[in-house]
């Protein structure tokens, strides 16, 4: 059995870029590289596209990033464990198979089923956000669960190159290759407190390394344009040294960790996840040299009966508009504008906002007070059942190059279809993880 | 004299649906008594008031000097529905850092 395992994370969300994974598998002598690509709405998303064609719905980009990086895996003998499977894992690994044997490549790819519960929900069931019935929200598009390690365990056991899951919680898959190389009990709460602590300062990738930390005055982070990503070298102790490949950008500091260590954690001493309650607020950072982090500390307590389930609904349409303002009152035509398209349209929308980019758009209220900007943009943004009257915003922000104040220029209008995601806890008991091996 | 924020610490923004988080550490350990004292929940509840519509809790974790501030039904329902442009509340870290001290 190991004594240290290196795990690095390629990519925190679906978007992120693609570099830092390949680096990182080329020069992180890594066992495992995680990509994290699935954001709260981005299942739902997913189960739209599967709805219009049953082999789609896994991530975006999954094509993409294994065309570049199954290569490097395979070569470097580094396992791969992402969520890009999204709301159809089973055809994601089929096109992994695809492009392995486009490749010339052997390779076994394992999915993890059994988060999708959609079919399980009756609409009885109450969300945790509002304690409101679910089906009095829209009509529902997808409902997955965070599973946990239990679901990802037997794929590593499996002896697959490519584990491809849907839901699971993002420290999960992490923390997984921890209790399957070193032995872990998956009872030993405070082991499991501590490798959820590295999972979770891990899986948003390039936050660790001063991406979304950054700030020139009060943060410099060196050649940010060449952001890497992190990895870890976790201890069968549940420690871990964070470290970045040498060469690339960033900064791994402890300041840069506690700002992740917080993120999105509404409760520093109880991080519920699938696997274990950890504790945060016992974890120790030690600078151990340059972008080296050493990282002790953290506990847990027993798992939560329930798991958490992600509802994706239909919430009508989303329509905007934008057009610019420059020069002497250029604040006050921009507010006039906007008083306009109220007039015009405002009463046909539950819910209708305008807001002067550049003024008082991202934090409103008192804080943009006694402030001139030189040019401001107005954006009108309004949600309505209907696509038809959704898209009237921006069709009106148009035609206020004729038929509003001086100046306007650079118009631009956005229609989107609007997915909602609430949540429900269920049952762990409810919720049957499983495996599928596609080799090729 | 008062300070901005922005001088003393550094925060983050994360959401959880329609809870903020803000996080808060002070650049030097010894301005961590300063910040305990004078950014408390109800202060940051006044400050961002055009923005946080529910109560806002305080957890002071004192190892890592850090103040963390949950705060609910913050983000105009939250990312998925919300017609806000800065819908997950991200850019919000620099609304607390406005604050004086």
């Amino acid at each position: 059995m190991k004594e240290k395992i290196r795990i690095g994370c390629g990519a925190g969300f679906s978007g992120d870029r693609f570099e830092p994974a390949l680096i990182l598998t080329e020069q992180g002598d890594l066992d495992y590289l995680v990509l994290e690509c699935l954001a709260e709405r981005t299942i739902a998303l997913a189960q739209k596209r599967k709805l219009q064609d049953p082999n789609s719905g896994y991530d975006i980009f999954l094509e993409r990033r294994i065309e570049s990086l199954l290569p490097l895996l395979v070569h470097h003998k580094t396992r791969l464990i992402t969520n890009m499977g999204a709301a159809n894992p089973i055809a994601g690994a089929e096109k992994i198979k695809s492009i392995a044997k486009k490749l010339g490549l052997k390779i076994r790819v394992a999915v993890v089923l059994g988060d999708d519960v959609i079919h399980q929900l009756t609409g009885e069931e109450l969300s945790i956000e509002g304690n409101k019935f679910l089906h009095t929200y829209g009509t529902r598009v997808s409902a997955n669960a965070y599973m946990g390690i239990e679901a990802i365990l037997p794929a590593l056991s499996s002896g697959a190159d490519i584990i491809l899951t849907g839901r699971v919680a993002d420290p999960s898959l992490f923390l997984a290759p921890m209790v399957y190389e070193f032995g872990w009990s998956t009872e030993d709460w405070d082991l499991l407190g501590k490798g959820t602590v590295l999972g979770h300062l891990m899986e948003c990738a390039g936050q660790l390394t001063g991406g979304y930390f950054a700030d020139p005055v009060t943060k410099p982070v060196p050649d940010l344009h060449l952001l890497g990503h992190p990895l870890v070298e976790v201890s069968r102790d549940g420690s871990g040294l964070i470290q970045k490949i040498s060469g690339t950008g960033g900064l791994i500091s402890v300041q840069t960790a506690k700002e992740q260590l917080l993120y999105e954690v509404t409760h520093p001493r109880n991080y519920l996840t699938p696997d274990v309650v950890a504790d945060f607020s016992t974890v120790r950072f030690e600078e151990k040299g340059e972008n080296q982090l050493q990282v002790n500390g953290g506990t847990g307590k027993c798992k939560p009966e329930s798991l958490k389930v992600s509802v994706g609904y239909q919430s009508g349409w989303m329509g905007e508009g934008e057009i610019s303002y420059a020069g002497s009152h250029a604040v006050e035509r921009a507010k006039w504008a906007g008083e306009i398209i109220q007039q015009r349209i405002g009463d046909q929308f539950e819910e209708f906002k305008i807001d002067l980019i550049g003024l008082n758009s991202m934090h409103g209220g008192d804080l943009a007070a006694n402030t001139t900007p030189y040019e401001v943009r107005l954006r009108v943004a309004g949600k309505s059942p209907t696509k038809e009257i959704a898209q009237r915003i921006g069709e009106e922000v148009e035609a206020l190059y004729t038929n509003g104040p001086a100046g306007g220029g650079g118009a631009r209008k956005y229609l989107h279809e609007v997915l909602g995601v609430v949540s429900i806890l269920m049952n762990r008991n409810q919720i049957q993880p499983a495996l599928k091996l596609i080799d090729a | 004299m008062k300070k901005k924020l922005a001088h003393l610490a550094h925060s983050r923004a994360g959401d959880k649906g329609n809870t903020l988080i803000l996080s808060l550490f002070p650049f030097e350990e010894a301005d961590y008594p300063l910040l305990v004292e004078k950014v408390t929940a109800e202060r940051v509840k006044q400050h961002l008031s055009h923005q946080l519509k529910g109560e806002v809790f305080r957890y002071l974790i004192p190892e890592l000097h850090a103040l963390m501030f949950t705060c609910e039904n913050a983000l105009s329902g939250g990312v998925t529905t919300s017609i806000a442009l800065d819908a997950h509340g991200k850019s919000l870290s620099y609304a607390i850092l406005e604050l004086t001290v």
